[in-house]
């Protein structure tokens, strides 16, 4: 399955590719700007509050100049002047630079003089490339296409494998056969085995073994009986289903957003904080879609990213539409995935602002998992092991800098451990 | 060889026929056994087609499954906001300063909010005045979790909208004709208010504003009034006086709205060999009694005639007065000391009578004493008696048309409270109530009001010292303000937060920036500090003794005197619906949950009235009937009070509270209905009445033996003349027959840890500064998220206080003279009978507080008999305690010398058993989010307050700093508003409590059995000198 859905991909990578080397050469004939250079001066200047299909904070800007021209009879120099400076023209009173203020109004669009002519001609043959062909995605698909095709080859593998073994007991069994007829032809008595007495009789019989049997099995399930009582509140590998399929290898891994950027509050509180709409908002605002590819990743995981967001859009109360916000919310009901019991209080600011520790320290490959889930056992014994190996940062830390001296003194080392410290001691987690 | 001998097992079975026998042969009793009665309808059981077996299947199952449906943890939701505010940071705390004022407590403190909402009062540092929270302030928090407020706008018994008010009460108000409006309020000592007020009465013909004070200082309004021309309370600074007299006021406790026991304090420390002298006249045993260096017991009537005494002394004029020799000789040497003092004594006075109050005036003018301040005066009493009995007159006669009522609640408050409910009847009533009390429930109209955490609102409590109230959480019901109403009621839409900007723009701040005064939530007007420094005394004539004559004149008595008083807990009781409050053990009495009748022993035993213990250690009361002018209150319980002057009783307010409050916290009787004429002093006839009274009393020895190891004690003289190790020892024990001090390693059992790296805490409590106020006791309490028990728990000694301020009585005169009497028995006879003797207190005996808390020593007994290790030692200092590895034996507890450890004998939070604050989600959001809230079967105790020690080094290493002295705090150190106790490192040689440990009075309780504690005290001294 696997091949398949990548030779689709790669064909149709091919076409796609085929066709903007189209545009891209027709372009070229048409106008004298770089569609290239074009696309990398609108995604550094003009894409936080323009789109090529759609409106946001400004209007979409496909073909913007073909149609100024045609619509409004405006030529290139027009749109120069607006782009360096459009308060300028609307102070003017320019009629068409008032309209387009009047609509977007109260914000103005920042003026870019430092654009030369030449990259305003850049930008505009980037936009006036065709709109590609959107990707075919099918819905989320839920048959063994998720579970992706790694399992599959193994299964593949798995049943030759069963095959080749089953050939190869069924020519022994064949083997033996023909070599038994042979032998009787050829008149060869095969002596008959002796009775003996069967094992389990013998097994029985020797009480020495019995008794060393029962014990090491007496052993061995107490083991497994501890080993299951020991796990009991313990939910290493907990994996709710979320109410927003959120990725945080997107976002923390392709993307390579800060842990703290969204769970800021892990630098001054105890709790790091599920981030509050309001900050998926601030880069969701103008990401209302994910890129083709992305999109053709989530198929994998069964997840339609474009569908998540809608939730957030609508959760947080925008309307697309009209890039307003238009009050109602409903607050997203996420499931918690890392308790601790009350007694236990753990304090996020101290391990990450003051020790310095990495949150993949103890959260594990956040930016690897697609879906968020436990990776540490969050036991005490987990916590103090660690208390044990790691060393305090003691480093331009003026808190430290007595006690650290005094200390290291008193137990001879130079590094000292957090349990040292007193990082071992009951009260300073229960209370 | 088998024996024949047959065993009879009953007379009967010698009845050959008898039928018995033949039963018993066969049946196991002889009758059956009517098993089907108790278990259950016998034809249901028959019919039913479970059997015992599949019912043991079902109980079997079930269980197995409910355990396995147990390992799986439970599904924990987390909701982040949609938009967060920026100033909210989950898990970090945020304070606001605003002010607390109900009309009977006013202060200016911090609210402790987290993730919006308020879960503690602190003290304001940066406000001038009334900045230390009382316990009552500290508990007022609950009072926003109270589940029996009113949820929105009432008529009657329906709700409804507030436009529908607005409208109704508007159409009523505009049409009573000629009849009155009156606004019946607390005082609001508000200048916003005072100018929304006169802004109504302008646009409504007829208003008349009474200003009501549930407990009256309208004599002392009065007097003042008549003498500088203001209605206000005179200002007194005892920091700076050195001899005070004190005749009936209770100024430690809620004299003239209280606050003063931070100045008072303040000289009670011996500086440089010097602290004031405190000389108490009264009749009650109060707070300021307990405190004094010299308590004189006084009926009433013959404090009004040594007042009237100690003016003709110290002012001239002559007065006759009937006195006793002994009270005769102590306002004669009280005078003596006031006029050696000179301006550094002052008088003061509880009596409420304008004359008294007059008196007091004429006295502390006469020395021009520097303590007695007529410009900063208070504002925080405003009420009028006159005016309030007028009203009750003018509703009966039917001239008052609307009746709008804010912060009163006189159906509970006045002692003519019949006549009261006769005149509301005459008249459309509204209400303005957080609870539909006694009042509101006989309203037309109940307007819910807001707590004043929900409020806005600005303070004058002291002339040109003004304060800001801010809400600190978003309104949890659909309240309005009283203020609010005002302005809509006035056609202003300006909402009362920007009345108030716009008016102290305009008149208050001259200038200063608004923002600035509400981030310190109070201000202090530029012009009333320089005033402070013009000369006070300008009053031209001199006393003619007028007032002193008809002081002395009004002292008549014939039989029992009774005298009303407020307790520290509850106050005017408008908090009766605070578990907190009613858990609050009495500083005095130590009992919790109850009024009672105070009494001396000598009346007790003529009215053969009695307090004894029963099996269990409880106290049981007789009761009584009390009769005041014809109004007979009966079955109060009696409690004999040591101190208390002889031919006078006590009794207390803020009891016997019917509406508004919960079952279990209508507790005692309602003294306002003896408060006949605004009087506190009545003239009483009691009589002892059948049955008796369960009281829930903490303390239930209140002597202590002639023990000085556990309150060291001395005199300011010996203080000050001979060395420490004569009045404060440290004791020895034999080495060898040699005597060592225990505090020598040689004679330690122990192996001492090193101390000396990093943070070492300690407590330190001055016994001469602590006026037993009990504010650490709420504090500690909300801190630490203790549960609140109930009263029969109490009484069962199954409190769960972590701090406790213990309050002993001598048995002598002076505890000086009780050890004295211990040392001196010899022989059994002797100590047979002394000892018994001794465990009585004295009729006016010496009192001494000493709050005790976990004393984290560091050789702990409790943490070497614990099975499991719940209870360890910190390198800090602190005896921690795991709660999730505590399994209850309770044998720390057992060998704690302290008895300081609490043990959860049930469930607190979330059963209906205890129906207090942590059962309903309200009441539980109070709760500290860094404390757990233990389970039944574990032990607690005193953490000193861990979670804030550890915060505040957080915030350091975060920070990359030092920690600076003062940093580290505890609740009850923080909430301490006299300087009792100071709470820090000991390891940081500059600290304040460093240096309070090598101080010469600093030992350490019981230290003779070598547990080191890291609390320590510091020797109280007395100023027992007479001048």
């Amino acid at each position: 399955m696997k091949h398949v859905i990548y030779r689709n991909l790669t064909s149709k990578i091919l076409r796609f590719g085929f066709i903007i080397l189209l545009t891209f050469s027709t372009s070229l004939l048409a106008q004298d700007g770089d569609p290239k250079n074009g696309k990398s001066l609108f995604n550094a200047n003009c894409a936080s509050c323009h789109k090529l299909d759609k409106k946001m904070t400004g209007p979409a800007l496909r073909n913007v100049e073909a149609r100024l021209a045609e619509d409004e009879g405006l030529d290139r120099a027009w749109i120069a002047s607006w782009i360096k400076n459009s308060a300028a023209m609307i102070a003017a009173g320019d009629p068409y630079a008032v309209k387009i203020w009047d609509e977007y109004k109260p914000t103005a669009m920042t003026a870019f003089p430092q654009l030369s002519d030449q990259d305003i001609s850049d930008i505009l043959a980037y936009t006036a490339e065709p709109k590609p062909e959107p990707i075919v995605v099918d819905g989320p698909d839920t048959s063994d296409q998720s579970g992706g095709g790694d399992s599959a080859s193994n299964k593949l593998i798995l049943a030759a494998l069963a095959l080749l073994f089953g050939l190869l007991a069924m020519a022994l069994v064949l083997v033996n056969n023909t070599l038994k007829r042979f032998a009787k032809e050829k008149g060869i008595d095969i002596p008959e085995e002796e009775k003996r007495t069967p094992i389990w009789k013998a097994f029985v019989q020797n009480q020495f073994l019995v008794l060393v049997t029962s014990i090491v099995l007496l052993l061995a399930s107490g083991y497994f009986v501890y080993g299951y009582l020991m796990q009991v509140g313990v939910d290493q590998g907990y994996e709710p289903v979320q109410p927003i399929h959120y990725s945080h290898r997107i976002h923390a891994g392709d993307n390579k957003i800060d842990c703290k950027y969204c769970h800021s509050s892990a630098r001054v509180s105890k709790h790091s904080g599920i981030p509050s709409l309001n900050v998926c908002m601030n880069c969701h605002k103008s990401i209302g879609e994910v890129a083709p590819e992305t999109l053709a990743e989530g198929k994998e995981y069964g997840v339609d990213y474009n569908a998540e967001i809608q939730k957030l859009y609508k959760a947080v109360g925008w309307d697309e539409a009209t890039q307003k916000y238009t009050g109602e919310t409903s607050p997203v009901k996420w499931i918690r995935i890392h308790n601790l019991p009350d007694f236990a209080y753990f304090n996020h600011s101290q391990h990450v602002s003051v020790a310095g520790i990495e949150c993949q320290t103890c959260h594990g490959p956040v930016e690897e998992m697609e879906i968020m889930y436990q990776y540490s056992p969050l036991t005490m014994g987990w916590c103090i092991n660690c208390h044990r190996e790691t060393n305090v940062k003691v480093k331009d830390n003026e808190y430290y800098t007595k006690i650290h001296e005094q200390l290291s003194k008193k137990y001879g080392v130079e590094q000292l451990t957090a349990a040292q410290m007193g990082g071992l001691e009951c009260g300073k987690c229960h209370y | 060889m088998s024996s024949n001998k047959k065993y009879w097992k009953s007379v009967e079975e010698l009845n050959e026929n008898s039928s018995i026998v033949e039963t018993l042969r066969q049946n196991e009793f002889v009758e059956e056994i009517p098993t089907d009665e108790f278990l259950g309808d016998k034809e249901t059981l028959e019919a039913s087609s479970t059997t015992r077996r599949d019912f043991l299947k079902y109980v079997g199952f079930s269980t197995a499954a409910a355990s396995l449906a147990a390992c799986e943890g439970p599904v924990v939701k987390s909701i982040p906001y949609v938009v967060q505010p920026k100033e909210i940071v989950p898990g970090v705390a945020n304070y606001y300063a605003t002010t607390i004022a109900d009309g009977y407590d006013f202060a200016s403190v911090l609210v402790k909010t987290r993730e919006g909402r308020p879960i503690k009062i602190e003290n304001n540092k940066l406000a001038k005045t009334n900045a230390n929270a009382n316990a009552r302030v500290h508990a007022s928090i609950l009072g926003l979790y109270d589940s029996l407020r009113v949820k929105s706008p009432m008529k009657g018994d329906a709700e409804i909208s507030w436009d529908a008010f607005i409208s109704e009460t508007k159409d009523v108000l505009s049409k009573v004709g000629d009849k009155e409006i009156v606004l019946l309020t607390q005082t609001f000592a508000s200048p916003s208010t005072s100018k929304l007020v006169a802004e109504f009465s302008g646009n409504y013909t007829n208003v008349r504003h009474v200003v009501y004070d549930a407990i009256s200082e309208s004599a002392a309004l009065d007097a003042f009034q008549a003498k500088y021309g203001k209605r206000a309370l005179a200002n007194y600074d005892f920091s700076k006086a050195m001899t005070i007299v004190s005749v009936g006021a209770d100024f430690l406790g809620d004299w003239q709205g209280g606050g003063f026991d931070e100045a008072y304090a303040a000289k009670r420390i011996p500086d440089h060999g010097k602290m004031s002298r405190h000389i108490q006249f009264e009749s009650n045993m109060s707070l300021s009694g307990a405190n004094a260096d010299k308590r004189v017991a006084l009926t009433p009537s013959q404090q009004k005639q040594a007042l009237a005494k100690l003016h003709s002394l110290v002012v001239g004029g002559s007065v006759s007065v009937d006195l006793p020799e002994a009270i005769n000789t102590a306002v004669q040497n009280a005078a003596t000391e006031l006029k050696k003092a000179g301006s550094n004594g002052v008088v003061v006075t509880g009596i409420q009578d304008v004359n008294a109050q007059t008196v007091a005036l004429e006295i502390n003018e006469a020395l021009s004493s520097k303590a007695f301040d007529t410009k900063n005066v208070i504002l925080t009493r405003q009420g009028n008696d006159k005016a309030v009995a007028q009203l009750v007159a003018d509703m009966k006669a039917g001239t008052v048309g609307a009746l709008v009522m804010c912060g009163v609640n006189p159906m509970y408050t006045l002692p003519n409270s019949a006549d009261f409910a006769e005149g509301l009847k005459n008249t459309t009533s509204i209400a303005f109530s957080m609870k539909q009390d006694e009042t509101a429930t006989q309203c037309n109209y109940i307007a819910a009001a807001p707590h004043s955490l929900e409020s806005w609102g600005d303070f004058e409590m002291k002339a040109g010292h003004y304060s800001l109230m801010q809400p600190t959480i978003r309104p949890l019901f659909d309240t309005k303000q009283f203020q609010d109403v005002l302005l809509a009621w006035s056609d202003n839409t300006t909402t009362y937060n920007d009345y108030i900007k716009t008016n102290w723009r305009d008149s208050i701040l001259n200038g200063a920036s608004f923002n600035n005064a509400l981030h310190d939530g109070a201000f202090v007007a530029e012009a009333s500090v320089e005033e402070e420094s013009s000369d006070t005394a300008d009053a031209g004539e001199t006393p003619n003794g007028d007032a002193a004559r008809a002081l002395a004149a009004s002292a008549k008595s014939n039989g029992m005197e009774l005298a009303l008083y407020a307790k520290t807990g509850m106050g005017d009781g408008q908090q009766a619906n605070n578990p907190w409050l009613q858990e609050f053990p009495d500083p005095i009495s130590r009992a919790t949950w109850d009024n009672y009748l105070t009494i001396s022993k000598s009346d007790a035993d003529g009215l053969g009235l009695e307090n004894w213990n029963v099996a269990n250690g409880g106290l049981n009361g007789s009761l009584a009937d009390v009769t005041v002018n014809g109004v007979t209150i009966n079955n109060i319980p009696v409690l004999i009070q040591p101190g208390q002057a002889k031919g006078s009783v006590g009794l207390s307010f803020g009891y016997g509270r019917t509406a508004g409050v919960k079952e279990e916290m209508q507790t005692g009787v309602n003294a306002y209905a003896l408060y006949q004429g605004f009087d506190t002093i009545q003239q009483v006839a009691i009589s002892k009445a059948s049955g008796e009274h369960e009281f829930a009393c903490v303390q239930l020895h209140n002597t202590l033996m002639g023990r000085g190891d556990i309150i060291k004690e001395t005199t300011l003289e010996i203080f000050n003349t001979k060395d420490k190790h004569y009045w404060n020892a440290i004791p020895e024990v034999s080495l060898n027959h040699i005597e060592t001090p225990v505090t020598s390693p040689d004679v330690d059992l122990w192996d001492s840890f090193d101390r000396s790296i990093g943070h070492h805490f300690n407590l330190s409590i001055d016994l001469n500064a602590c006026t037993g106020c009990g504010a650490c006791v709420i504090a500690c309490h909300t801190e630490n998220n203790v549960p609140v028990v109930g009263k029969s728990e109490m009484r069962r000694s199954r409190d769960m206080h972590w701090l406790r301020i213990d309050r002993y009585y001598s048995s002598e005169d002076s505890f000086d003279q009780d050890i004295d009497k211990k040392e001196n028995i010899s022989g059994l006879g002797s100590s047979l009978s002394e000892f018994g003797e001794m465990e009585n207190p004295a009729d006016n005996p010496q009192v001494v507080f000493q709050p005790v808390m976990c004393q984290h020593c560091n050789h702990a007994p409790c943490e070497t008999v614990c099975p499991v290790a719940a209870t360890s030692h910190g390198r800090q200092g602190q005896n921690h305690m795991a709660y999730n590895r505590c399994v209850g034996t309770r044998y720390c507890a057992n060998n704690c010398p302290y008895k300081v450890r609490r043990f959860n004998w049930f469930l607190y939070n979330e059963n209906d058993e205890f129906d207090y604050f942590m059962n309903d989600d309200l009441g539980r959001m109070v709760l500290n989010p860094d404390v757990t809230v233990r389970s039944r079967g574990v032990m607690e105790k005193c953490t000193m307050c861990i979670q804030k020690t550890q915060k505040t080094i957080l915030d350091a290493k975060r920070d990359g700093r030092e920690i600076e002295d003062g940093e580290f705090q505890t609740a009850c150190s923080a909430a301490c508003g006299s300087g009792a106790m100071v709470f820090g490192d000991v390891n940081d040689k500059e600290s304040k409590v460093a240096k309070l440990k090598e101080d010469d009075r600093m030992y350490h309780l019981l230290e003779y059995v070598g547990t080191k504690p890291n609390v320590f005290y510091h020797t109280k001294i007395r100023n027992t000198k007479e001048a």
